[in-house]
């Protein structure tokens, strides 16, 4: 038997913020390919420490719905998973993005588990920030390829250098696919900072998309704000909105996409799991949802 | 009660290849020293041998009470899981009763409580568990007043949420909201059904019963601690007793609180009476602890301000109100609770200063102390 975890950060606040978790274990749960889907959550239960427990299978694959490759990934939930002998020199990743995955002993259970790097370094993550930027502008009667740009916006910090590595990362491929006609890496806590966006960029069309997992403070309500979509965001916004002579059409979070499922299995597929043809399934499921989200917008 | 076609060769499938099956007070098997195929069949109350296959279908039939229990813990719940299997024995108290006197009252429905989940066990006429839960306040609710889920991952989204609306981050909280049900589930569903409502509670009580429940204390748990909570092994026993006190009560959580400050030193805050055991400080706790940490880094002072005796008792009846989650039960007009609203108002716009805080001195031990030696 195999099981499929996915390890979140949760809220003790927001209720919202488990929903993707749930909503991508669901897509993947449907496609039948593991015998077990669990999530699990460091601010909400089941919590990591305990999670392993609650899965049958012997075989298990732990893939974190993170950003980044730092504290949470390579320190938090191995400690808190007892992985036995992690070292995050088993995921051989000297830039900060290449992370894949390490199979290693839980020290509460006897299990394989086979823990992969964050959904937010894979490369399949590019198609679903790409994929994001065109529903927002799906049915709205502009074409993407012609003088738009795209605003990839991370959270960034000065105290891991790996945060940001994962928005440069998709931004220089999103970049070179030349799908955009300019692309540009964004953050809220360092330079280049997402308040400026509108400088950043010489087209009058921006598509802005968060790469952040939830929904919540940072998408809902800081960063609206600090683009100049709104000066409260209990007020909304319009989309596009219209800020400096530039046409902002912003996303929210992309990991809510349904795409991220997608995302979640590649990691579990990378790291050995067999799923047979469900992720050609769940590439159609995520589509076909997309589609359905894109034309209720019109 | 009937032996199925399917629970009768499974039956005979199970003797072919095993020689006997033993469980729950049958034994079913082959006699070797027979002739051809000369069965035997026995429970509590009958024993009967020598038996022709078709002998033993209708000896099995007489005593289908016991066959259908065979078939329904080895062939329907499979024993992979332990805790399941556990789990499942005990919501019929199968510990309890042998299997004739739990099958009268599984006809009735037997009833057991897990946190505030009642769950109601029925039994079909293959001998095959039903399982009904509601909340404990609705197991005797009319079943039509109830919104009716199927799918056990219902619960992660309707438990979200208490009846009042708010959030629940703390899944074991005596907050679960009413007016549900999910009736008729299966043996496995209703595991999984528990497992989304209260997760991890049947793996760790499973464990507690083969003592083999892993305790983290309190002391491992926060030298564990990295990043912003690598600060709360600096609280002392004293404060993480006030903690358990604050947090781990029945009133606050189900969970029976197993860990103490440290194995040497065991918290005199009382643990609760949960059906589930509590192994480890929770991140509830984890991240009120690290507020608590810092502001126990505090040195106490000495104050003065002017308060009647009834307003120090009114703080404290605020303070009070406010710990037990009482304050939307104080009447509007009831100002004779401390804690009522314009009671509470009236304090403020009494003793408060411009920036909305008690007008106080702090008294200087430093100075008095010098005093006292000079």
């Amino acid at each position: 038997m195999q099981a499929l975890v996915i390890v979140a950060h949760g809220s003790h606040l927001n209720p919202d913020s488990s929903t993707p978790t749930f909503d991508h274990a669901d897509t993947i749960r449907e496609t039948g390919a593991f015998d077990e889907v669990r999530e699990a959550f460091w601010k909400e239960e089941p919590h990591f420490r305990e999670v392993l427990r609650t899965v049958e299978s012997d075989e298990v694959y732990v893939v974190p719905l993170f950003i980044s490759e730092g504290y949470f990934t390579e320190q938090v939930i191995p400690r808190e998973l007892r992985l036995d002998g992690w070292d995050v020199s088993e995921w051989d990743s000297e830039d900060g993005v290449s992370a894949t995955h390490a199979s290693l002993e839980a020290g509460d259970v006897e299990k394989t588990i086979h823990y992969c790097g964050p959904v937010g370094t894979h490369d399949a993550m590019s198609d679903v920030i790409a994929e994001r930027a065109e529903s927002v502008t799906a049915g709205r009667d502009v074409d993407l390829s012609e003088d738009f740009g795209l605003a990839v916006v991370g959270h960034g910090t000065e105290r891991n250098e790996n945060s940001a590595k994962a928005i440069y990362y998709h931004a220089d491929r999103i970049r070179e696919r030349g799908r955009f006609d300019e692309v540009q890496a964004v953050f809220m806590d360092e330079d280049p900072e997402v308040d400026d966006v509108t400088e950043f960029f010489e087209t009058e069309d921006i598509v802005v998309v968060p790469l952040f997992i939830a929904d919540g403070f940072h998408t809902q309500e800081d960063i609206p704000e600090d683009m100049g979509l709104t000066d409260d965001y209990r007020t909304g916004y319009d989309i596009p909105a219209e800020v400096d002579g530039h046409r902002i059409w912003y996303s929210g979070a992309v990991g809510t996409e349904a795409l991220m499922a997608d995302v979640v299995l590649e990691r579990a597929v990378d790291a050995g799991a067999e799923v047979g043809d469900a992720v050609e399934r769940v590439r159609k499921a995520t589509r076909a949802d997309r589609a359905d989200s894109s034309a209720a917008g019109d | 009660m009937t032996v199925n076609a399917t629970q009768f060769d499974a039956l005979l499938s199970a003797i072919e290849s095993d020689g006997e099956v033993a469980h729950d007070g049958l034994r079913a098997g082959i006699d070797n020293d027979a002739d051809g195929s000369d069965y035997y069949i026995e429970t509590p109350d009958e024993h009967r041998e020598g038996l022709s296959e078709s002998e033993l279908r209708d000896a099995a039939a007489s005593a289908s009470a016991h066959v259908t229990n065979w078939y329904y813990w080895e062939r329907v719940i499979d024993a992979g899981d332990e805790a399941r299997e556990e789990f499942l024995h005990w919501v019929e108290r199968a510990d309890e009763h042998p299997v004739a006197e739990r099958y009268d009252a599984l006809d009735d429905g037997v009833e057991r409580t897990w946190g505030e989940l009642s769950i109601r066990t029925t039994i079909d006429e293959d001998g095959l568990r039903r399982y009904t839960v509601t909340h404990v306040d609705d197991a005797h609710a009319d079943p039509s007043t109830l919104d009716v889920h199927r799918d056990p991952l219902d619960a992660r989204e309707l438990f979200k949420t208490d009846d009042d609306g708010r959030y629940r981050p703390l899944r074991t909280a005596p907050t679960l909201p009413t007016g549900w049900a999910f009736p008729d589930l299966d043996g496995h569903d209703l595991v999984r059904m528990v497992d989304f409502t209260y997760p991890a509670t049947v793996q760790n009580w499973q464990r507690e019963r083969e003592g083999r429940l892993d305790v983290t204390h309190w002391r491992e748990t926060a030298e564990r601690q990295t990043g912003i909570y690598d600060v709360l092994d600096e609280l002392d026993a004293d404060a993480v007793d006030w903690i358990a006190e604050a947090c781990c009560d029945d009133s606050q959580c189900l969970r029976r609180r197993e860990w103490e400050f440290d194995e040497d030193h065991e918290l005199a805050a009382d643990g609760g009476t949960g059906t589930f055991p509590c192994r480890e400080p929770c991140s509830l706790v984890v991240a009120a602890a690290r507020k608590w940490t810092t502001l126990e880094d505090e040195t106490e002072r000495t104050y003065q301000l002017d308060l009647t005796l009834s307003e120090l008792r009114q703080i404290e009846e605020i303070i009070d109100a406010v710990a037990e989650g009482r304050t939307d039960e104080i009447r509007e007009a009831d100002v004779y609770d401390g804690a009522n609203r314009y009671r509470a108002r009236y304090l403020r716009a009494k003793r408060f200063d411009e920036e909305g805080q008690f007008d106080v001195t702090e008294v200087d031990h430093h100075d008095g102390h010098d005093d006292h030696e000079d």
